[in-house]
């Protein structure tokens, strides 16, 4: 056992704990308390990874933003009854069942890849990847299309959000 | 233009008249009857201008104008129809043009044109007078215009173009042809006052009566056809076919092919010229308007019947010369005698001025098929000619007097029939114009000898008979005898001695419209004779030579033979025509009594039965019509047509209808009907069954869909690998 | 050296999580956070795979960034359709918003 097997199984467990507490918390506070705490396990696994631009790049959106923002929805629909009633609509035996037989069925499909037990391959370390990723957002060759796309995209979801949540009693 | 084309336009402006007053100019009187005059001048010129030109040819009959075009394709050869003039053809359309021109002259004065219209005046009635207020504002009937003036002259265009049709034409279809039309518009100007039960029944009876002549014509024309391949004169009257329809035999033991064929259009004659036993609808036919009597019935119509067999007298006489004479002419010579004696008796009991005149017209064509019937070619077509001017003009002087004497009834108020000669009288004095006319006319018929044309024409025929047949002689004698009686009963009663009617006593001249064809024709009546002066004729003779003897004589392949002079028949034309106008003239010259004749008491019960015309009509009505009209109404409408043409289909309907029942009951209803009903149904009970599904709530259709989704890969899955 | 099967094990769990509960919360909102978790298990899959396979060739990361921008959209366009269901129905609890119900 490496030390970085047992840095993963650590952050592993932790995301993977916070991640059911999510879907199973009742009080919705605590959900979005509980999802915080996952997206920064999922950045600390983008660490591991080699991935530092993401890791820094899902803090500062996933948490800083989206988090926050679920956390102003949540405040802006509350009910005072909400916590007595339960967690889970009445399909949820169904739910699990589905759930379960898809990650059979994605084991399943893993462990007949051949590719499975591959080892990581030597990183080039005169790279520098933030660098790399800004010239290929903004190579015509690259993904300068794709990258203004998304723009547009921010675009119309800003647009649209805000013309959805307009408060029209005024 | 040439004479072929002339030919052929001549019967066209009648037609055209036709038309146009039928599409065009019905509402308006004068436009119509100017366009049916027009007509009648254009046609008129027209044949002037052909007689003009044929009068001039040297030898015209042996070659006529003629023309013909291809008509009719029948497998190798053509049956051809076209137009002839020759000498036949002149002197007829002669006659034609001028008697109808005037004819059309005088229906203008007839029909009142001028008058006012009529206050209870309805098309389909004669007209009877409307009320007319004077200067001094007293109020009067007069005579009203016929409301359905224009009708009138667009048919007799029509029948203009009839009679000119069958004169021109060169064969026997187009004869055929204008003899129908001819038919056809005697019927409908016999029933020109349709609202009159009288004048419909006459119009119907004169169609049937020259139908059942017709068919046998048909007959006749049919077999010529099958027999020669032609229809057209100069094929079937040339020697060479006329040898070989003498020498074939006819289907009738005893009659060559020639000689029945004579014997069918012959009857087409005996039914369009009224002969004997065919005459009963010409005097009901004085139904109609009296230019329609004067025209249709006297000078043209029934004159086309002698004119057919003076046309095809070859191939009636075709044999003659051979130990017998031939039937054909047999059975004219005995129709035609028996005709003229038999309407001669029943004229002299006639009280109507139209009747009188009616049976007199029977009686003269009778004697002009006698003349044919002993060979007289000559004659029979001089006595045509003749006697159509002086018959047309004394029917035309009928109606003037007719006319004069309803003024009469409508000054006075005295109802009575202005037609029967014993409520006239002294109208001499009243209608001058037309007591010489009619006299003239008169005169003619009788055969005031030598200054009359019927003298000339009628004593050819004597001539004729005397030579060939000395028994039909006899007989024409005494009719010409009671001719001359009944012609100058007649002048008696309507124009001298005293009115016998205040009617009578009132009438007043007809306007000029009415006495210029009058006028005209009485012209005609008297100069026309003399074209036909006999050469050896005791003192006159010879000073003129002969011209009608000639040139109509020259239509014939052998020229008839020029009888010499013998004195008997002369003698006895002078003394039948003096001594019977004498006669006439002392027995009613002074008949004050409207009620008796002076004859009914020596003839005894003989004028009964003169009177009711020997029941010939009654006897038709009792052996013929009533079979027939009991055989139509029970076996033919009740029996075929109700129980078994009406009955089949109704059984048919009925079977349909049980087929159809059963088709929708068994089949439509559960079948097709179920079927449509059962999907409908099943669709909504799945529709039920799957509502619950739709539940609203996306979470549980996400399930749905990955269920399916993982079900299906599965699947997939191991059907795959 | 960690296997990949350990990441792609790892993000396959972490999927069905999230699914789970977006088929099971009654919250909508929860709903919501449950695709969130999707989207960060399909992220890592795709860096892991970059890192993998092919770190030379910057696109996994690209494409990683692009998750990141609609998660982003989607998020904020999901919320304001909740505040305003929210405004108009009184609810967010996805058992109560069933008007296709038939």
């Amino acid at each position: 056992m490496t030390p970085e097997m047992l840095i993963f199984i650590i952050i592993a467990t932790i995301t993977l704990g916070a991640a059911f507490m999510v879907v199973s918390s009742r009080n919705l506070v605590h959900v979005a308390l509980w999802l915080i705490v996952t997206l920064f396990g999922v950045a600390l696994l983008f660490t591991l990874l080699s991935a530092g631009f993401l890791a820094i790049a899902q803090v500062v959106i996933y948490i800083g933003a989206i988090a926050i923002l679920l956390i102003f929805a949540i405040m802006l629909t509350r009910r005072t009854k909400e916590d007595v009633k339960s967690t889970f609509n009445s399909n949820w035996r169904w739910a699990l069942f589905i759930g379960f037989l898809f990650f059979t069925g994605l084991l399943v499909i893993l462990m007949n890849w051949s590719g499975i037990a591959a080892a990581p391959p030597e990183l080039d370390s005169r790279a520098n990847p933030v660098v790399e990723i800004g010239l290929a957002l903004v190579n015509p060759n690259g993904y300068l299309l794709v990258f203004e796309l998304a723009s547009v995209l921010l675009l119309a979801a800003l647009v649209g959000s805000i013309f959805v949540a307009w408060d029209r009693r005024k | 233009m040439n004479s072929e084309l002339l030919i052929w336009l001549l019967p066209l402006p009648p037609l055209l008249a036709f038309f146009f007053i039928v599409l065009f100019t019905n509402r308006t009187k004068w436009l119509s009857h100017s366009i049916a005059i027009g007509a009648a001048v254009l046609s008129f010129l027209g044949t002037m201008v052909l007689i003009f030109r044929a009068i001039q040819t040297d030898h015209f009959g042996e070659h006529p104008i003629q023309s013909s075009i291809n008509w009719l394709p029948t497998g190798d050869t053509w049956l051809q129809i076209g137009v002839m003039v020759d000498p036949l053809t002149v002197v007829t359309l002669f006659f034609v043009s001028i008697t109808v021109l005037m004819i059309f002259l005088y229906s203008i004065g007839y029909h009142n044109f001028g008058q006012p219209k009529g206050d209870h005046d309805l098309p389909g009635l004669p007209p009877h007078g409307a009320v007319k207020a004077d200067v001094h504002g007293h109020k009067k009937l007069v005579l009203s215009i016929e409301p359905m003036y224009s009708r009138f002259f667009a048919f007799i265009g029509l029948f203009a173009f009839g009679m000119y049709t069958l004169v021109i034409s060169d064969n026997l279809l187009t004869l055929f042809v204008g003899w129908e039309i001819m038919g056809l518009c005697s019927y409908l100007l016999i029933g020109f006052w349709f609202a009159k039960p009288s004048a419909r029944s006459a119009a119907i009876k004169a169609f049937m009566t020259t139908r059942i002549g017709d068919v046998f014509m048909l007959l006749g024309i049919a077999y010529i056809y099958s027999a020669t391949g032609s229809l057209s004169f100069q094929e079937i009257l040339s020697p060479a076919t006329l040898e070989m329809l003498v020498q074939k035999s006819s289907p009738i033991v005893g009659l060559t092919a020639a000689g029945l064929i004579g014997i069918l259009i012959f009857i087409g004659t005996i039914g369009k010229s009224a002969q004997w036993p065919l005459h009963v609808w010409l005097p009901d036919a004085m139904e109609g308007p009296t230019p329609v009597s004067a025209m249709i019935h006297a000078a043209t119509m029934v004159s086309a019947g002698v004119y057919l067999v003076v046309r095809m007298f070859p191939l009636l006489s075709a044999g003659v010369g051979h130990s017998s004479l031939p039937p054909p002419m047999v059975a004219m010579a005995v129709i035609g005698t028996f005709t003229a004696i038999f309407a001669a008796t029943i004229a002299i009991a006639q009280n109507d001025i139209k009747r009188v005149l009616a049976y007199s017209t029977i009686s003269q064509l009778g004697f002009m098929i006698a003349a044919l019937g002993v060979g007289g070619y000559v004659a029979a077509t001089f006595h045509l000619v003749t006697h159509a001017f002086f018959k047309a003009l004394l029917f035309l002087g009928s109606g003037s007097v007719i006319h004069g004497m309803e003024h009469g009834v409508f000054a006075t108020g005295n109802h009575i029939d202005p037609q029967d000669m014993f409520n006239m009288g002294g109208l001499r004095k009243k209608m001058p114009v037309t007591f010489w006319t009619f006299t003239i006319g008169g005169l003619a018929l009788a055969g005031f000898p030598l200054i009359t044309a019927g003298f000339w024409s009628k004593d050819e025929i004597f001539v004729d008979a005397f030579h060939h047949q000395p028994f039909v002689f006899i007989i024409l004698a005494l009719s010409a005898l009671i001719t001359a009686f009944y012609t100058m009963r007649q002048i008696s009663l309507t124009f001298l001695g005293k009115p016998r009617s205040n009617a009578a006593d009132h009438a007043h001249e007809t306007p000029w419209t009415m006495t210029a064809p009058l006028v005209i024709l009485g012209f005609f009546a008297i100069t026309t004779g003399w074209l036909g002066i006999p050469e050896d004729f005791p003192i006159i003779g010879g000073l003129v030579p002969n011209w009608f003897h000639e040139f109509v004589g020259s239509t014939l392949t052998v020229h008839p033979e020029t009888i010499p002079f013998h004195p008997v028949p002369l003698i006895t034309s002078l003394v039948v025509s003096l001594g019977g106008l004498g006669l006439g003239w002392y027995v009613y010259r002074k008949v004050t009594d409207e009620k008796v004749d002076p004859i009914q008491r020596p003839l005894g019960k003989m004028y009964v039965i003169l009177k009711n015309k020997y029941y010939f009509d009654e006897f038709y009505q009792k052996v013929f019509i009533q079979p027939s009209i009991r055989f139509s109404e029970k076996i033919v409408y009740a029996f075929m047509d109700r129980t078994v043409i009406d009955g089949a289909l109704h059984w048919i309907a009925n079977v349909t209808l049980i087929i159809g029942k059963f088709f929708r009951n068994s089949i439509d209803m559960p079948i097709v009907n179920g079927f449509g009903d059962l999907v409908g149904n099943v669709t909504t009970k799945l529709g039920f069954i799957f509502r619950p599904l739709q539940t609203g709530k996306v979470q549980q259709y996400m399930i749905m869909a990955l269920v399916t989704l993982v079900a299906f890969t599965i699947i997939f899955y191991y059907i795959f690998f | 050296m960690i296997p990949l099967s350990w990441y792609l094990v790892f993000a396959a769990a972490l999927f069905c999580v999230g699914l789970f509960g977006v088929l099971a919360r009654k919250n909508a909102i929860a709903v919501l956070m449950g695709i969130e978790l999707m989207l960060n298990a399909v992220n890592i899959n795709l860096v892991a795979f970059w890192r993998y396979l092919g770190p030379q060739d910057i696109t996994g990361q690209v494409f990683t960034i692009m998750v990141f921008a609609v998660a982003a959209a989607e998020v904020s366009v999901g919320l304001a359709l909740f505040i305003s269901l929210y405004r108009r129905r009184g609810t967010i609890s996805a058992d109560e918003i069933d008007l296709m119900k038939w």
